[in-house]
């Protein structure tokens, strides 16, 4: 008896802001379905081709590739019993007999890096920018007038514009593919950090006024240790949200450029690419069309969800209503 | 009001100016050479001659300069020429455009209508229809109508136009076949039988834009009534046995709107960006679909004009957006 009580005690003690957080986030019904969704996909992007082994990239010789390109999915043999389906090729392959399922899960596994690596970028860069804005006063006119000019460029001519011209430097210093993906990440986190410095610069400014960053400051605390101790872990909500709905959108700009030919090279696969290949052919094959679509707007639309219930769930006048 | 609109006005100026010279100085560095697509039996120094003649011989400085002559100077008073048939630009040099070789700005008009057309339609129709969307849901919120609004405007929010318009092409132009999946910029509205033609054509990308346009500005004008409904004067006019339709449709609604308005008005820019992949899609061979071509085709007049368009419709906007907020809203006094 006394224990189960000690142990009840103990839990609730030990309970941080970040169980309250979670208890919230779980009410909400639709960035639950989207946390799973998004758990699935990335699963299934990362381990998927280690169980399915097919080469996203390898074209059979000429005879073998004429004979086994074109195959339907699995699925077409449903309704069409003539339909050319083989279960070695559970999407099908496409015109160059390349397998499609491998070439989904390979496209979404760059798809995916680029999102998370141009968001991290973009929270990092828009962090700093902001809080040294907010906190130092000097720096606050030069940096917000920098924020307000990169606001008012038209930003997709400028991305596509520099994907041209930073290809061939960048192909030559990594790689073809190397450098295509430090292009497209370089180019999607330097062109979306402006929300996230404004977010943060106006909470620092509200912070850097509060009686504990002034009693830190009165016993000596020198700027950095205030900022990283005292005035980061009060900003993390805005952040965490703007990074969430941050890979969103990455997602989209790095699909939208290889959708219009500036992104990775015409043999590597990410889904924006998937799809720019097979729009001329979707009357006879819409399923090389739907999939990638599909993969893009579920892992979008998931992650947008989250990012809702983050927001609900960070912000402590809606949490445990 | 009127001084700040001034201000404003001339402090956008020098911002203008400044994007113009970035624009220029990241498209110096475009490694691609307008003599790529000349014969090769063409001889070095001829081709040399071609370089010059279209001004590359010079320092970037006198570039810059040439082109700001021609963009501010000569191409305001080219449209003076033709609106009023004057002749002030006889045999003055403007923005010509290397892939043409013919005025960029003349270019830039053939393509204006088409995008006009269907991003503006696309913008009012999703303006119509986010708006009801918009104050019912947060009327009745958590409501079904309001869970099902709310998850339409999510999907409208995440699916990617590329995507959505490739959907849209094969389910209605191919499986169904009522609207074409090309739009087809020659025709030509004569009659009510061709007004229909073009109704129906513009029908495919004008819903996918507006699909877009619409979840982004109703969930605005969710949240924006949300705000409103909880306030205190709203308890008043119920109190004072108005009615609901007067309370919500006149008293909260004008106060919604002022956060929207000026949401609308910043969103104009970037509809024109945004529609640079529909024109793709459904080839419209607007201003978008323009700027892909010339960035493609290394014609850097042409981009050059381009992206300060786009720079120039961000900044006005912005303006529009503060000067309408200022006036909607008589709290705000900028003075």
């Amino acid at each position: 008896m006394t224990d189960t009580v000690q142990h009840v005690e103990q839990t609730e003690a030990s309970r941080s802001q970040w169980w309250d957080v979670w208890d919230q986030f779980k009410s909400h019904r639709g960035a639950l379905v989207g946390l799973v969704i998004f758990a699935i996909i990335v699963f299934g992007v990362t381990l998927g081709p280690f169980i399915w082994r097919a080469d996203p990239q390898a074209i059979p010789p000429v005879v073998e590739m004429i004979k086994q390109r074109d195959y339907r999915p699995i699925y077409t043999a449903l309704w069409d019993s003539g339909a050319k389906v083989s279960w070695a090729n559970p999407l099908g392959t496409d015109n160059l007999a390349r397998d499609n399922l491998a070439r989904l899960m390979y496209g979404g596994r760059v798809s995916i890096a680029v999102g998370l690596t141009a968001m991290v970028l973009s929270i990092v860069l828009g962090t700093a920018i902001g809080v040294v804005a907010g906190y130092f006063r000097k720096f606050d006119g030069p940096l917000m007038r920098t924020t307000d000019l990169f606001l008012a460029l038209p930003l997709l001519p400028l991305i596509l514009v520099a994907s041209l011209l930073f290809r061939e430097p960048l192909s030559a210093m990594f790689g073809v593919e190397g450098g295509t993906f430090a292009l497209i990440v370089a180019l999607i986190g330097i062109t979306s950090w402006m929300q996230t410095a404004r977010i943060v610069r106006g909470d620092v400014l509200a912070l850097k006024e509060r009686e504990f960053v002034l009693a830190a400051r009165s016993i000596g605390t020198p700027a950095r240790r205030i900022i990283t101790n005292h005035i980061l872990p009060n900003i993390m909500s805005p952040i965490m949200v703007s990074a969430t709905l941050g890979i969103a959108s990455s997602i989209i700009t790095e699909s939208a450029l290889s959708f219009l030919g500036f992104g990775f090279p015409p043999d590597f696969p990410t889904w924006g690419r998937l799809l720019n290949d097979s729009v001329d052919r979707m009357v006879s094959y819409p399923e090389r069309v739907i999939w990638p679509g599909l993969a893009i707007s579920l892992t979008v639309l998931s992650v947008n969800y989250i990012g809702d219930g983050l927001r609900d769930a960070l912000d402590p006048r809606i949490r445990g209503r | 009001m009127l001084t700040f609109t001034i201000r404003r006005l001339i402090l956008a100026i020098p911002t203008l100016l400044f994007i113009s010279l970035v624009i220029f100085l990241l498209l110096q560095l475009a490694p691609g050479d307008p003599m790529a697509q000349v014969p090769l039996t063409v001889p070095p120094e001829v081709k040399e001659k071609m370089r010059q003649a279209l001004g590359l011989g010079q320092p970037v400085y006198v570039q810059y300069w040439k082109w700001i002559v021609q963009f501010f100077w000569i191409e305001p008073q080219v449209l003076i020429d033709n609106i009023f048939g004057t002749s002030l630009t006889e045999g003055k040099l403007r923005v010509i455009s290397w892939q043409t070789r013919s005025p960029v700005m003349d270019i830039v008009y053939q393509r204006l209508p088409q995008t006009l057309w269907v991003v503006g339609v696309a913008y009012l129709v999703g303006i119509l229809i986010a708006l009801p969307i918009g104050i019912y849901s947060a009327y009745r919120q958590y409501s079904v109508f309001d869970n099902a609004g709310t998850f339409v405007t999510m999907v409208g929010f995440s699916v990617p136009p590329f995507f959505s318009g490739v959907l849209v092409i094969v389910i209605f132009a191919v499986n169904l076949g009522w609207f074409p999946s090309i739009y087809d910029t020659t025709h030509k509205v004569t009659d009510w039988a061709s007004f229909k033609v073009q109704l129906n054509q513009m029908f495919l990308p004008v819903m996918v834009l507006a699909l877009q346009i619409t979840s982004q500005i109703s969930r605005f004008m969710r949240a924006s009534m949300l705000d409103n409904l909880n306030q205190d004067y709203v308890r008043t006019a119920r109190a004072k046995g108005l009615s609901e339709w007067t309370v919500v449709m006149t008293h909260v609604l004008r106060n919604s709107m002022i956060p929207v308005v000026t949401v609308i008005a910043l969103g104009i820019p970037s509809i024109f960006g945004g529609a640079i992949i529909t024109e793709q899609v459904f080839k419209v061979n607007g201003i978008g679909q323009l700027l892909i071509t010339s960035i493609q085709a290394n014609d850097l007049p042409m981009v050059q004009t381009l992206t300060f368009i786009f720079a120039v419709l961000i900044v006005l906007f912005n303006l529009v957006a503060d000067v309408l907020y200022g006036i909607l809203d008589p709290r705000i006094r900028y003075d």
